[in-house]
């Protein structure tokens, strides 16, 4: 990995609240993974793996910790979430990455 | 870092701003539209600048920056983004500007909150100026949902307006954003970070950049980039913050706020999504294959274009052109009944009654005539192939109501926000040829313009993608102007030869995608697509689109024909069309089974691949030799415009291999489907 030049140790402290230390910590278990979400139900992401996709995941609005639901499944296996409003398509392949929880 | 290095950081202080007291050659402020895809900023920049940009409803309408002027300022549309950075070209060619930026309209999707103010957050924390403006306020408005403006200004720290961009409702607010654009309420700690290392990289924008590991600013500078870790520590906290804002602001006052919108679930599930996809495409075949290239063009073509254009053309000519004419009358079946022939040395000027004669018989519903001019250079322009007669008649009276009415379907498709659920659906399809479903609108705008369509490949993410998109448009699909044709072609023939062409067609495709996936090294990158709402086209728009984009098709299209046919109108009179002709005839007659003239459209074709077709019909050819004929100049060589926008997009090496394949590919492929149904 990289050298940090940030101190991770301060950026920590500052960023999260506790509440957000909570939302992060891993006492989610992650129970299984979004390509398998039933359509129509509620989860919460609990974990995305590193890297572009979750940098661009949290951009379209898409976090650990956020609650979604499952719109569709459609054959082979792309997944359609929503999002409050917005609504996202996610392939396959990146689904099966994607750990979530129910509620 | 010496500790001189580090400003020190106090409330309220001021950041040093380039400043230029003299007014010395005064740069104009730079005003710069940003927003995530698909927010309407472009409606905005049109507004402002008078300068049409392509409107749609699918993210990645704008792949390139378009600057234009408005009162003192320069005014720049960019492609969306979700957020400042360099992931990919379209990111990167977005950050430059905004680096660059002295104001920036941030536009926002009210609808999407949420998603959007992640990048607002960013341009704040970048120091930028900014003002908000909070777009599609009449959808929210439909949706019960309110947001409340001024309570985001206080947060943000920075103007926040109301607009709806479809109906320009809340313009008249812009000058007011443009002018009050401000720096906002940044997170101080970040904002002190950013200040440890911004004498290294000249501004805070660069420095929130560097902090977030953008590799190429940071190389730009000379700097390490900060860690996937940091970014992700900015990242989560930004989402964080929006995401608490959002819940300050905006209030939803039904349950309705899950719209479900019953076409746009139904059209992304194969199931139904097929047969959705069948009967749109059915309807628009029809419309255009049938409506417009039947009956729409007959009138054009025959009527105004040889009967009173080519004819008056012809005839204020033969006035003083020496000529011979042939007069056919033809029967029902179209065979020759009756010929009569005028020799006029000196034009019909000396010869008066002959000409009344000429007009008499000439004007019979049954006549068809020929000219046979005997200078070349008469010859050359009025002739068979004449540069302003065959022209012109092709341009306006074939091409041009075709091309109106692909365009208008194009729109449609585009401005539904039907697209992205296609490319949703298609996804795993994609999958097995190497792509995402994404690749699916390069894909489908190649049917309106393979031009156009090659420089969008630029939003897939991998060379390997974006080789292979760009190899499926350079090959296998034939632009609107050259279906336009293709369909007229067609028409009538029954559904036998339609069927061949698309089987053929598509066959290659798979075979070429396939080779393709297997060939180059790595795999698709999964689809990640957020998905417009639905909604009605509004007509405005289509118009506009259609309008802007036809003129544009014209305003390069016509140089290109008159070039192809001075081309072949050269080469035929100093006999070298007869010499191209005759190398090609082993491969045009024995193999491609077309008569020798067929040669000519492949010249034609390489100018541009329309024309190419549509030297076909000067031809006599049974059904099924247009058939093998279209399928040949369809897989034949791109059309010169998509050749250099290739060559730009996708480098020499691969431009070249692609243009010579295509050669090859046509005439093996024609040639086989010849031997096969011939």
């Amino acid at each position: 990995m990289k050298k940090t030049i940030l101190n991770p140790q301060t950026i920590h402290s500052i960023y999260m609240h506790d509440a957000d230390i909570k939302r992060h910590a891993p006492t989610l278990v992650p129970g299984t993974s979004l390509d398998k979400a039933v359509k129509g139900t509620y989860f919460i992401i609990a974990d995305i793996p590193h890297g572009l996709h979750k940098v661009q995941l949290i951009r379209l609005g898409i976090s650990i910790g956020d609650k979604i639901i499952c719109l569709q499944r459609l054959p082979g296996g792309t997944i359609i979430i929503q999002k409050n409003r917005q609504e996202i398509a996610i392939g396959y392949h990146l689904a099966r990455e994607i750990k979530i929880q129910y509620i | 870092m010496a500790k001189s290095d580090i400003i020190e950081h106090k409330e309220k202080h001021r950041h040093i701003e380039p400043e230029n007291p003299l007014g010395l050659d005064s740069p104009r402020a730079k005003v710069v539209l940003a927003g995530n895809p698909n927010v309407g900023k472009s409606l905005i920049f049109n507004y402002l600048s008078g300068v049409y940009v392509d409107v749609s409803n699918f993210p990645g309408t704008t792949v390139a920056i378009t600057k234009g002027s408005y009162k003192e300022y320069d005014v720049y549309d960019t492609p969306g983004i979700y957020g400042v950075s360099s992931f990919n070209d379209e990111e990167k060619v977005a950050a430059e500007i905004i680096l660059e930026a002295d104001i920036i309209i941030n536009v926002v999707n009210s609808l999407y909150l949420e998603r959007d103010l992640f990048l607002t957050l960013q341009l704040i924390e970048m120091g930028k100026k900014v003002s908000v403006i909070l777009n599609f306020a009449d959808e929210l408005k439909k949706r019960n949902i309110k947001i409340n403006a001024k309570r985001l200004s206080d947060i943000l720290g920075v103007e926040v307006i109301n607009t709806s961009a479809v109906s320009k409702a809340g313009f008249e607010q812009l000058d007011y954003a443009i002018e009050n654009a401000r720096m906002g309420k940044q997170n101080e700690d970040l904002h002190k970070v950013l200040h440890n290392f911004l004498n290294r990289v000249g501004s805070q924008a660069e420095a929130l950049l560097v902090a977030e590991g953008d590799e190429y600013i940071s190389r730009k500078h000379g700097v390490e980039p900060g860690s996937a870790d940091d970014r992700e520590y900015i990242y989560i906290d930004r989402r964080n913050r929006v995401n608490e804002i959002v819940s300050f602001v905006e209030v939803e006052d039904t349950s309705k706020g899950r719209f479900f919108n019953l076409f746009g679930r139904l059209a992304v599930n194969p199931i139904t999504g097929i047969p959705i996809l069948l009967v749109l495409l059915s309807v628009i075949f029809f419309l255009i294959g049938d409506v417009v290239s039947q009956r729409i063009v007959n009138f054009t073509e025959n009527t105004i274009g040889k009967r009173y254009f080519e004819y008056y053309t012809k005839l204020l000519v033969a006035e003083y052109a020496s000529t011979d004419i042939t007069v056919n009358l033809l029967d029902d079946k179209e065979n020759v009944e009756e010929s009569k022939t005028f020799r006029i040395p000196d034009g019909f000027s000396t010869a008066v009654e002959m000409k009344n004669d000429f007009r008499k018989i000439s004007r019979l519903p049954n006549a068809e005539t020929e000219y046979h001019f005997h200078n070349p250079f008469v010859r050359l322009f009025f002739g068979e192939f004449g540069v302003i007669t065959m022209t012109i008649t092709y341009l306006l009276f074939l091409l041009l109501p075709l091309v109106i009415s692909f365009y208008i379907a194009m729109a449609m498709l585009e401005d539904s926000g039907y697209l992205p659920r296609l490319a949703t659906m298609l996804d795993r399809t994609l999958n097995r040829i190497g792509l995402n479903g994404r690749a699916v609108i390069p894909i489908l705008l190649g049917f309106g313009c393979v031009t156009m369509a090659t420089i969008t490949t630029r939003l897939l993410t991998t060379d390997k993608e974006k080789s292979i998109a760009n190899a499926i448009l350079q090959f296998t699909i034939p632009c609107s102007a050259q279906l336009a044709v293709i369909s007229v072609l067609l028409s009538g023939a029954g559904f036998k030869p339609l069927f061949i062409y698309v089987a053929v067609i598509f066959t290659v495709m798979i075979s070429i995608s396939t080779f393709m996936n297997k060939v180059l090294k790595g795999a698709a990158t999964p689809l990640l697509i957020d998905l417009p709402i639905m909604r009605m086209p509004k007509l405005d728009n289509l118009f506009k689109k259609t309008f802007f984009r036809t003129y544009g098709f014209m305003k390069e299209a016509y140089v290109w024909f008159f070039v192809g046919a001075l081309l072949i109108g050269v080469l035929e009179i100093t006999g070298l069309l007869f010499v191209f002709q005759d190398l090609l005839a082993p491969v045009t007659t024995a193999w491609l089974k077309l008569p020798k003239e067929a040669a000519n459209a492949f010249v034609m074709g390489m100018v541009r691949r329309d024309f190419g077709a549509a030297g076909l019909f000067a031809i006599e050819l049974t059904t099924m030799q247009i058939t093998v004929a279209i399928i040949t100049i369809t897989l034949f060589v791109p059309c010169i415009a998509s050749f250099m926008v290739m060559l730009k997009e996708r480098g020499i090496k691969e431009g070249l291999i692609v243009w010579f394949s295509a050669w090859i590919l046509a005439f093996f492929v024609g040639g086989l489907t010849a031997q096969i149904i011939i």
